[in-house]
């Protein structure tokens, strides 16, 4: 296959990921090609990298297209045929330990290599590679004791705190090698089962297009990073005023001024800048089971949007509501600590919004005043009890503005015990099943 | 393609960025060399403290090129971005000349020497290579990048007045930003991207070892051991290189040998500027508080 060609089959496997690059991107890479060549490997997948994509979240799903579609080598690589073929998973383990404790990354990836080749091997129904199955053979999560012993006898002094620092490293670099198993069994499979079938199933999802409500463990651990940024920007979009200073009192003194270049022809008159007014937040989560993914997503939200700002109020609830501000903190058990300490069920352990928002508007009304945004986070499933849309229309009239996030597709809203259309009437309600979507939300959505 | 930098090879970028002090690694040289040899604007993202803006000074330094710097802000508008017309001199050099026609006034106020330039327009008129950089391009409003598609699209800027002024010399240009906003498509469209994340350990221990030679190499170690250790933690903010490099100036300071549980607490205000992120960190590296 020409480069061209081959050029563009990768920049369609990209496009099937999400990755949007146009011709013009196209023609940028394969410049960059003629100037690189393609003698390194790394420096062209960095330059490709530089013309093809727009933001760094893409970078993952890049990666494994172009592992995919620019090969480190073809067949099982070079240490996988020099090793002895007798090896078994204890003297694997024993050289992975070795390699881990003295960081040497280079030996990772020639022990990935032979790991793939030896233990990832599928059975014969199904020609391919898996990394998850040499994985679970090899276990290199249990290699951290060891590799630590193995530091220990030629390094002292640097007491438990070094140990812990010595512990995170190593922690990092077991990661790492799971990365590098994953990466050359795609890259053996992509070599049997042709690249477009492995480039269109096995790539990981972007970050920002994972649903809150199916991610796992690990994609809830890298969203935090995501929302952090955008729960600072959410708050101070909320907070905002009007910037415009097209009304408002005359500045006289910078109109005088200003007036000088027009020889003290005060042409151009200069407005006093409104204050910015400082946020005012209140949250109200849904933290009931059947939200169970989103209100991971809601807690780290609020707990990004706690650390910036001072003026806001949290509420939880399930069918019934209590204020959770003070038990917000950044640890990973706060929503066993909600459960155990906040008063969100009564009687039974299924939401119910109309008696949440019942209580909340007679408890809570005076925690809204005509400068607060109000979010409300939850999927408005109701178990077919009494919706209470007059309590929630009082909400919304006593705060400035107040928004319904719904992490379920808008197709759905309404269907079943749904009440999001009868809610979505009266406040406006946006589907936020991803960070993408929360990121629009956020800059398109609000006015500045 | 029209080169803007004299760099011959990634490896040359690499070396050449090394002699003024800055380690770059692959990704960051091999993207500085592709936006010399395009002869496209290079967008920079990555969080704060990674040594963007520092990129673009060691770009100019280490080739000797003129740095013009356009430091963006909330309001940045035309007028301090591209050229102004210096008003108070041109209605005085009409006071001053009374005896002459309009039309002779007219041309003469809208000369050159009437004309302010501001950073673009300093560098697209720099005869010399020149890097522009544009500072946290973020801050800006939305209007003002309608303005920078059209000067670094075309490398080119029309004064009503004067004419259409080309570019002698294509300046390498830099643009970073820290996402506060999402850039407009069409800006990203015109610019190679790249990310600078925190930097592999042993870059790390490398670039402390160049600004903190003095420094025992076993404790530089640990020194970016333990603020990995603290970027892996959920703070609100990571720490970063250049605090890296405060904090091993600080220990140097002090005189400390080994980094134990007593040093890391007496000095963790320099690497940790909020106080629960400090009290975060006391806990999960399990310092015992200092009384």
């Amino acid at each position: 296959m020409s480069l061209p060609e081959r050029l563009v089959e990768f920049v369609t496997a990209l496009r099937g990921n999400g990755i949007t690059a146009g011709t013009g991107e196209t023609v940028d890479a394969g410049q960059v090609i003629e100037v690189l060549g393609l003698d390194d490997r790394e420096r062209l997948r960095e330059g490709l990298a530089a013309a093809l994509l727009r933001g760094a979240s893409q970078r993952a799903a890049f990666d494994a297209v172009f592992d995919i579609h620019f090969p480190a080598g073809a067949g099982a690589p070079e240490s996988a045929r020099d090793t002895d073929p007798e090896l078994d998973v204890a003297e694997l383990r024993e050289q992975l330990t070795e390699a881990l404790a003295n960081g040497d990354q280079a030996g990772l990836g020639r022990l990935a290599g032979v790991t793939v080749d030896r233990f990832g091997r599928l059975g014969v129904v199904t020609d391919g590679w898996s990394g998850y199955m040499a994985l679970e053979r090899v276990q290199p999560q249990n290699l951290l004791s060891g590799a630590l012993q193995l530091r220990g006898s030629d390094r002292s002094g640097t007491g438990g705190l070094g140990n812990r620092a010595e512990a995170q490293e190593i922690r990092g670099l077991i990661q790492e090698f799971r990365r590098m198993v994953q990466a050359e069994a795609l890259r053996r499979s992509a070599e049997v089962r042709g690249r477009e079938r492995m480039a269109a199933n096995a790539v990981p999802k972007q970050l920002d297009r994972v649903d809150f409500l199916t991610a796992n463990a690990q994609q809830l651990a890298e969203l935090r990073r995501v929302v952090r940024p955008l729960a600072r920007r959410l708050a101070t979009r909320l907070a905002a005023r009007r910037r415009r200073h097209s009304r408002g009192r005359i500045d006289i003194r910078k109109t005088l001024r200003r007036s000088m270049s027009t020889g003290g022809v005060p042409i151009e008159p200069a407005w006093e800048k409104p204050r910015p007014t400082r946020p005012e937040l209140v949250l109200l989560c849904d933290v009931s089971g059947s939200v169970a993914g989103f209100s991971n997503f809601t807690m780290l939200l609020v707990q990004a949007m706690k650390s910036q700002f001072s003026k806001i109020r949290v509420f939880a609830f399930v069918n019934a509501i209590d204020e959770i501000t003070d038990l917000i903190e950044d640890d990973d058990d706060l929503q066993r600590r909600i459960h155990a300490e906040a008063k969100i069920t009564k009687g039974h352990s299924s939401s119910d919004y109309g008696r949440s928002l019942r209580e909340f508007a007679v408890a809570y009304l005076d925690a809204i005043t005509s400068r607060s945004a109000v979010i409300i986070l939850g999927d408005a499933r109701n178990n077919y009890g009494s919706p209470a849309i007059d309590s929630l229309a009082e909400i919304a009239a006593r705060s400035r503005r107040t928004f319904w996030l719904n992490p379920e597709r808008a197709a759905s809203w309404g269907s079943g015990d749904s009440v999001a259309l009868q809610y979505a009437e009266i406040v406006e309600m946006h589907e936020c099943r991803t960070v993408e979507q929360l990121g629009q939300f956020v800059t398109r959505l609000l006015p500045v | 393609m029209t080169r803007t930098m004299p760099f011959t090879s990634v490896s040359d970028v690499k070396s050449q960025l090394e002699s003024v002090g800055y380690l770059a690694s692959d990704a960051i040289a091999t993207t500085v060399f592709l936006a010399s040899e395009l002869g496209k604007p290079l967008l920079i993202e990555g969080p704060a403290g990674v040594g963007k803006t520092a990129l673009a000074q060691a770009v100019s330094e280490a080739t000797s090129a003129a740095l013009v710097r356009l430091q963006c802000y909330e309001g940045v508008d035309e007028s301090r971005a591209l050229y102004e017309w210096n008003h108070a001199k041109q209605l005085l050099r009409i006071t001053a000349g009374r005896d002459e026609t309009w039309d002779d006034a007219r041309t003469d106020i809208f000369s050159e020497e009437f004309l302010l330039t501001r950073p673009l327009l300093t560098a697209i008129r720099n005869s010399e290579p020149t890097v522009l950089l544009i500072d946290e391009v973020d801050k800006a409003d939305v209007e003002i990048e309608g303005l920078l598609l059209e000067v670094l699209g075309d490398f080119q800027v029309t004064i009503p007045e004067l004419g259409t002024i080309r570019a002698l010399h294509r300046p390498f240009v830099v643009l970073t930003s820290n996402a506060t906003r999402e850039l407009s498509e069409a800006l990203r469209r015109r610019c190679l991207f790249l990310h600078i994340d925190f930097p592999e350990a042993d870059l790390e221990e490398r670039i402390l070892r160049s600004q903190v030679p003095e420094l025992d190499s076993a404790l530089t170690a640990s020194v970016v051991r333990v603020v990995n250790t603290l970027r892996a933690m959920p703070l609100r903010k990571a720490p970063s290189v250049s605090e890296t490099i405060d904090w091993a100036r600080t220990l140097l300071a002090l005189g400390a040998e080994t980094l134990d549980e007593k040093v890391v607490n007496e000095s963790l205000g320099v690497i940790l500027k909020h106080r629960d992120d400090q009290e975060r960190a006391t806990k999960l590296l399990d310092l015992t508080p200092s009384v």
